[in-house]
């Protein structure tokens, strides 16, 4: 938000057009004192001064968030910066989930309202603490006319304005009405870093106490008058149709009402999910595979392999690095393969959906609500203002909840019922019917001279482009996907001459790839810092040592490494199938790196014993919800390195539940240790960083242990 | 129609009695502080007691609780071992999502009543069936030890 935004007066109206429009339906819940989060759920509070804060005469604070709490903590990092500057207690604040309005709540760091890429913080540090600032401002000039003296005078604290010299105060409750008829000032001063008193001091998230007594609502948890559960199968095979289904068994179950046939789906409608389950058994759906009826990833893979060798769309071009790899002293060159992969979000996909006389509501937890209201008013020809999204704490996004097919899905099918639908999602729906990560096949190769030392750099990477589908793909610049070549094209190490291009194949018609954490600096790190170990190898030098060699540009990469190896004891002997491991992410603005210790059995089983974190984000907002962060960034990403991979057999998904999909477990997680580097620079995301890294330093660790390079994921047996 | 003893209160309810009792909890009873996660008894997000031990719901039917008594997330606070688990999750900012939680913390809670001084291994073997996808397991394993009195290794 700009000074123009806080200043338009449009702002209050549309508050309070929202609460008319929202009063009678919504369901609000209070969960505690301490970390209040509400359903949207719009009180007639009188000070309103921008889209985020609303004070009661009460003084009671409300915070509606724009980005959603999906777990990474945004829930308390984004209120205690507004809590810092408008002086209150941010265990008082409650918190509202936005409404969609790609406007109001865009996340200024990415265009619309979207919590993902790790911009929360990026996108708010200075748009919610100008906010609590300009809310602030308005209170104490509010006091300063009631006792007639001047503002400058006064100041506030704990949701009090001060007027030190005589001693009098008013809490904020009693001046809102007054403040509210003051312009929203244009400029307003923030506070110096050095005077943060909440800002970079570790607080307890605000949103634990509805997570450990079982109130917290997520979207599943929506529950209505007379709502109906329905349980989805969508064709099995990407690209199939329905062509049967037995109806009359179907609603033979007791508490069957409706079967809703799609023309690639079908949906059994219930009082509840086992009746809907069972009648789904029952309905025994028939399906024509469709044109994909005999794809195996032998064809998605033998795609992508002969696409790399096709020249692709130039990424980055410096220098010829043909021809000086062509003439180095030594040339290491390899290909590296990372699996489709599904975003198993604990909270299966589902969403409720109540088609009215005047529009619809939706119950859900999105990343994307304005996203998601867009497509169901192209789904239904509704206006803006008849698609009401409710959102919800989401059990898990992982870029899963980047989507809205789940919304047009459920939507689909409340069309066909007569009253509020919840759609659930089985675990197997979820698993075989995911938007998935790509799979990526990479070439990559260079040149070193005598010393061992890059000269020459060429890369390309094939794969789907989740730009294009996602975005448009008007989206993409000159044939370049920029998320397929992250830390690929922006290599941070001096290599020399270097040239990075993008070959973009996608798999099978009806199969969609996605959003998922890390993005593409998730495939790029994986690439790019295992070679650099390979070419350290090659050139017989300590994979740290050879690294920090080539980033003297980059002092904070080399710190973060620096200050990983040493708390690794790196350099220290190690037993027999033990190795340590290291790597480098630069992304989200952030800089992490993490060595980790494995071992490898004589049975070939690879277990990470212990891991060691450093990020350097820069300004830190909550200490411990980076810690957090990395130790959630860093089992993620082990789940993948050493089970995750989805395949297809036949067009369709062979996995279907997390016996086959097997993420890490607790007897597998490995010891944490995360440092914080302290500084000022500019606030760097930390949500996905940490997931990047981990899987070249598992792989680098796994080539110290046994010497046997891993250019494939998952690990999985390749040990064994 | 089946008698349920839930958290200490008698429900009747007009339910098959081959129905995980998952469904009768969230969809008839509407308490849904228990998750649903996987169906198939592999995520242990919908970890109940019945009678004391750790079920998983979505596997569990109606008819084995009859006559026995069901707690569930809504009521673990009220049981000691319940109690100091859910205080040390707060303590030690367990949860992210928060989704898996529930599970976590009834499993949590039947390992300490059965071990009240776990060791690394009894967390490892009695854990293992609660996924968490937020990675959440480093601080698991330190509030159960908090819970527990138990110093961390």
């Amino acid at each position: 938000m700009t000074n123009r935004d806080l200043a338009s007066p449009s702002r209050r109206g549309f508050l309070t057009a929202t609460a008319a429009i929202g009063g009678g339906l919504l369901l609000g819940f209070g969960l505690h004192a301490r970390g209040e989060v509400r359903d949207t759920l719009t009180t007639d509070a009188p000070f309103a001064p921008n889209a985020f804060l609303r004070i009661e005469r009460t003084g009671k604070v409300t915070f509606v968030s724009p980005m959603i709490e999906m777990g990474q903590g945004t829930y308390t990092s984004l209120p205690m910066l507004i809590a810092e500057e408008l002086e209150v207690d941010v265990d008082t604040i409650a918190i509202e989930h936005s409404p969609a309005d790609d406007k109001l709540y865009v996340n200024p760091a990415i265009g619309v309202q979207m919590t993902g890429a790790s911009k929360s913080i990026r996108g708010f540090y200075g748009p919610l603490r100008q906010a609590g600032a300009a809310a602030r401002i308005m209170l104490v000039t509010a006091a300063a006319q009631r006792w007639e003296v001047d503002p400058s005078t006064c100041h506030a604290e704990s949701g009090v304005v001060v007027h030190a010299s005589t001693g009098r105060r008013l809490g904020y409750g009693a001046l809102v009405d007054a403040a509210a008829r003051l312009p929203v000032p244009e400029k307003v001063g923030l506070k110096d870093p050095a005077e943060f008193k909440l800002i970079g001091t570790p607080h307890r998230r605000l949103d634990t106490a509805g997570k450990v007594d079982g109130s917290a609502k997520f979207g599943i948890d929506t529950r209505l008058p007379g709502m109906k559960f329905a349980v989805l199968a969508q064709s099995p095979t990407f690209g199939g149709r329905l062509i049967a289904v037995d109806e009359a068994k179907a609603k033979a179950v007791r508490g069957v009402s409706q079967v809703v046939r799609l023309d690639d789906a079908v949906a059994v409608v219930a009082s509840h999910t086992f009746a809907a389950k069972q009648g789904l058994a029952a309905a025994d759906p028939q399906w024509d595979p469709g044109p994909n009826a005999k794809v195996s990833m032998s064809d998605i893979v033998g795609q992508l392999a002969r696409a790399s060798e096709r020249p692709g769309a130039v990424a980055r071009h410096e220098g010829d690095a043909a021809a000086v790899i062509a003439r180095a002293a030594r040339k290491v060159e390899a290909v590296y393969e990372q699996p489709f992969l599904a975003h198993a979000t604990m909270e299966p996909m589902n969403c409720t959906v109540q088609m009215t006389t005047d529009g619809c509501d939706i119950w859900l937890g999105t990343q994307v609500p304005g996203m998601t209201q867009a497509a169901v008013m192209k789904l239904t020809g509704l206006k803006r203002e008849q698609v009401r999204i409710h959102n919800h704490l989401l059990g898990g996004g992982f870029g899963r909840r980047l989507d809205y097919d789940g919304t047009v899905r459920a939507v689909q099918i409340a069309q066909q019922v007569s009253g509020p639908v919840q759609v659930i999602w089985t675990r197997e729906e979820d698993i075989q019917h995911d938007l998935y990560r790509p799979h990526y096949y990479d070439r990559i190769r260079a040149g070193l001279d005598a010393q061992g030392k890059p000269v020459g750099w060429s890369h390309r990477i094939a794969g789907s482009s989740i730009i294009a589908r996602y975005y448009g793909p008007g989206a993409m610049k000159d044939g370049v996907d920029r998320d397929a070549v992250e830390s690929s094209a922006n290599l941070p190490y001096h290599v020399g001459a270097i040239h990075v291009d993008y070959v973009q194949q996608e798999p099978p018609a009806g199969m969609h790839t996605s959003w998922w954490r890390g993005v593409g600096a998730t495939r790029g790190t994986f690439v790019v810092e295992s070679f650099m170990d390979e070419l350290a190898v090659s050139a017989k030098q300590d994979p740290l040592a050879y690294r920090i060699a080539l980033l003297d540009k980059q002092p904070r990469a080399q710190n973060v490494l620096r200050i990983a190896a040493e708390r690794s004891g790196w350099g220290r002997p190690l037993r027999a199938g033990q190795g340590r491991g290291i790597a480098l992410c630069i992304g989200f603005g952030s800089f992490v790196a993490q060595v980790v210790e494995v071992i490898v059995g004589k049975d070939g089983a690879v277990n990470p014993t212990h891991l060691w974190c450093a990020v350097d984000c820069g300004v830190q907002v909550n200490p411990d919800t980076i810690r957090a962060q990395m130790e959630s960034g860093i089992i993620f990403g082990l789940s993948a390195a050493l089970h995750g991979e989805i395949t297809i057999k036949n067009g369709r998904v062979e996995q279907t539940n997390f016996g086959d999909y097997q993420v890490l477990r607790m007897h597998e997680a490995p010891r944490i240790d995360v440092v914080l580097v302290k500084n000022l620079e500019a606030p760097g995301g930390v949500g996905e960083p940490a997931t990047s890294c981990v899987m070249p330093a598992l792989t680098n660790a796994i080539f110290a242990a046994k010497g046997k390079r891993i250019r494939k994921l998952p690990v999985a047996n390749q040990l064994r | 129609m089946v008698t349920l003893n839930v958290n200490g209160s008698l429900r009747n309810l007009d339910i098959p009695d081959d129905m995980p009792l998952l469904w009768a909890l969230r969809d008839v009873l509407n308490m849904t502080g228990t998750k649903f996660g996987c169906g198939q008894g592999l995520c242990g997000a919908c970890t109940i007691h019945i009678d004391g031990h750790p079920m998983r719901s979505c596997l569990a039917t109606v008819s084995i609780a009859i006559g026995k008594r069901i707690t569930t997330i809504e009521g673990i606070g009220a049981t000691p071992e319940g109690k100091r688990v859910q205080e040390a999750w707060l303590a030690l900012d367990v949860p992210q999502c928060g989704y898996c939680q529930s599970g976590q913390i009834m499993s949590a809670a039947a390992l300490l009543a059965e071990s009240p001084k776990p060791s690394d291994a009894n967390i490892d073997e009695r854990m293992a069936g609660n996924i968490c996808r937020c990675g959440t397991y480093p601080r698991i394993r330190a509030a159960i030890k908090q819970a527990a009195g138990v110093k961390e290794a």
